[in-house]
């Protein structure tokens, strides 16, 4: 066998110089073999398929990067691992050590964030879905709570008035930042008075510490100059709250929505080509900052909850081939191992794909179908790729962000997620479901446990 | 499985239909299989050629040569009428 050709499928392509067409150009140059030195074709051996890795030394690399480049900029950052994003503890963890605090958006969250060991104190609760259960815990634990709506506010108020200590409070603050469309649902509006107001509400009952103010513009941002505006609103809402209430902020906190790179879908240019680097969110949101006319000595902490550009490069997910087919209208389909359940974000992004083994110079214009039997499981609508054949494997890039925390249990049960260390030794840090891991909390009434057929 | 006679193909992969005035790129493989229907080789032949040349088993092989050629047919660059 070792002396005969590699085989590739035979494929003939009609050319149409000039004319456009939806799969674009080919993309795929090199094969993608090794990630952080470990092979591809070794991890599916070992771990299945398919199979999420997540590479440790760019989950670090991403939040050393962003915090010099924050911290060159304003002498007090404080970032806040976005729970949300990507909550295996693992993940977390790599986080924390690396100096993160821990922001949340549920009680579940808020409960994972105080067993991997964070201080409540540095745990950031946000989220319209606190229950007075949830508000007295935080409250009694001294973390910032992140006021959603009045109601919250006026029953946060109910249960401060049975503790001896203030809680720690923020309000969420929703504006025009001059990107469509505005995220108006988080908060209290700052252009029609709403955060003045709740702020005024909080002041004068003088049962709660207001601590900071905290904005959420919205997610996968490519405009960084709506953080300098945002950043600018927060900053005279802190002034006002210091002349009238003679009162200093701890912190404003920027909430999350960088972008990564990935290609968000209809977009014509790549996410490495349209996607500001960390470097223009920051000097937008320091400069608004400094330059908004707060005292030097009275600077507050800037807090970040940035979640998705410090993760969704450092995840891969690596699949296979099961088949290929044609179409009925004549196009290639391919159908790999993984589909939409463990794949959310192919809904919106048309991720990178590489195939990880040595291929020709031919490609072809295909659609990558998931392996599940309902017909929204595509995970790529056009894309040009070398043929692959039943078996081959392919890594599909930028994955680490969502694409966990938000994975149906759909069909088939969920992967086991891997992480290669500094030291490139993977680690499992989420083993592959099982058939009992789905069925322990089912239960079945006796009347219903046997049948003849 | 026959080459219509306006088909011409380059030595480096070039299918041109003098017919139509339509032009293909052809993988390297795909080129070997025109040259083998080009000199009257069988279905059979080209499948042996094959595997003889290229690391694939028969099933994949026979799969492949079955879509290649309804491709080849849809884009009227073969004669399969008397078959």
């Amino acid at each position: 066998m070792t002396d005969k050709m590699q085989y590739e499928r035979p494929v003939i392509k009609p050319l149409n110089t000039g004319l456009m067409n939806k799969f674009g150009t080919r993309t795929e140059y090199e094969p993608f073999t090794h990630i952080d030195g470990v092979a591809v074709a070794d991890i599916i051996k070992e771990f299945g398929s398919p199979v999420f890795v997540f590479s440790e030394r760019k989950l670090r690399e991403n939040i050393r990067n962003a915090r010099r480049i924050f911290e060159t900029r304003y002498p007090k950052v404080q970032f806040a691992w976005s729970y949300k994003t990507n909550y295996l503890n693992a993940i977390c963890n790599v986080y924390h050590q690396e100096g993160s605090w821990a922001e949340v958006v549920s009680r579940f969250e808020y409960d994972k964030a105080l067993q991997n060991g964070v201080p409540p104190d540095k745990i950031l609760f946000n989220g319209p879905d606190k229950t007075d259960s949830d508000l007295e815990l935080a409250a009694q634990n001294n973390s910032p709570i992140h006021i959603d709506h009045l109601d919250e506010l006026y029953r946060l108020i109910d249960i401060a008035a049975k503790m001896k200590n203030k809680p720690r409070v923020a309000i969420r603050v929703n504006m025009d930042t001059g990107v469509y469309p505005m995220w108006d649902r988080f908060g209290f509006n700052y252009e029609n008075g709403q955060a003045w107001d709740a702020i005024n509400k909080i002041m004068a009952t003088g049962k709660l510490n207001l601590t900071g103010l905290h904005t959420h513009i919205g997610t996968y941002m490519l405009s960084a100059e709506a953080y300098g505006v945002a950043a600018y609103k927060l900053a005279d809402l802190a002034i006002n709250i210091k002349n009238v209430h003679k009162k200093n902020l701890a912190y404003i906190d920027m909430g999350g929505g960088f972008a990564s790179h990935n290609t968000l879908k209809g977009s014509y240019q790549t996410g490495a080509d349209s996607v500001p680097p960390i470097s223009q969110y920051a000097e937008a949101i320091t400069t608004a900052l400094l330059n908004a006319g707060i005292n030097t000595e009275e600077l507050p902490w800037l807090y970040l909850e940035t979640g998705r550009a410090l993760i969704d490069d450092a995840g891969f997910l690596l699949g296979t081939v099961i088949s290929n087919k044609r179409l009925a209208d004549g196009r290639r389909a391919t159908i790999m191992d993984f589909g939409v359940n463990i794949l959310f974000t192919s809904f919106w992004y048309n991720h990178k794909i590489s195939p990880a083994q040595p291929f020709g110079n031919y490609t072809e214009d295909c659609v990558l179908y998931g392996p599940l039997c309902m017909n929204i499981d595509v995970v790529r609508e056009n894309v040009t790729l070398p043929p692959l054949n039943a078996g081959d494997h392919v890594v599909v890039h930028h994955v680490g962000a969502y694409n966990i925390s938000q994975s149906m249990q759909f069909i088939n049960l969920r992967p086991a997620v891997i992480m290669i260390d500094m030291k490139g030794k993977p680690h499992m840090i989420r083993k592959q479901e099982k058939l009992e891991t789905l069925e322990r909390d089912e239960v079945v009434p006796d009347y219903l446990s046997k049948f003849k057929l | 499985m026959k080459l219509k006679s306006n088909v011409a193909v380059s030595d480096s992969g070039f299918v041109f239909n003098a017919a139509t005035g339509d032009s293909y790129s052809i993988n390297p493989i795909g080129q070997f299989i025109f040259n083998l229907i080009k000199n009257g080789a069988t279905e059979e032949e080209v499948i042996k050629h094959i595997l003889k040349k290229y690391s694939v088993d028969r099933p994949t092989a026979e799969k492949d040569l079955y879509d290649f050629k309804k491709i080849l047919e849809s884009y009227k660059l073969i004669d399969t009428t008397n078959e």
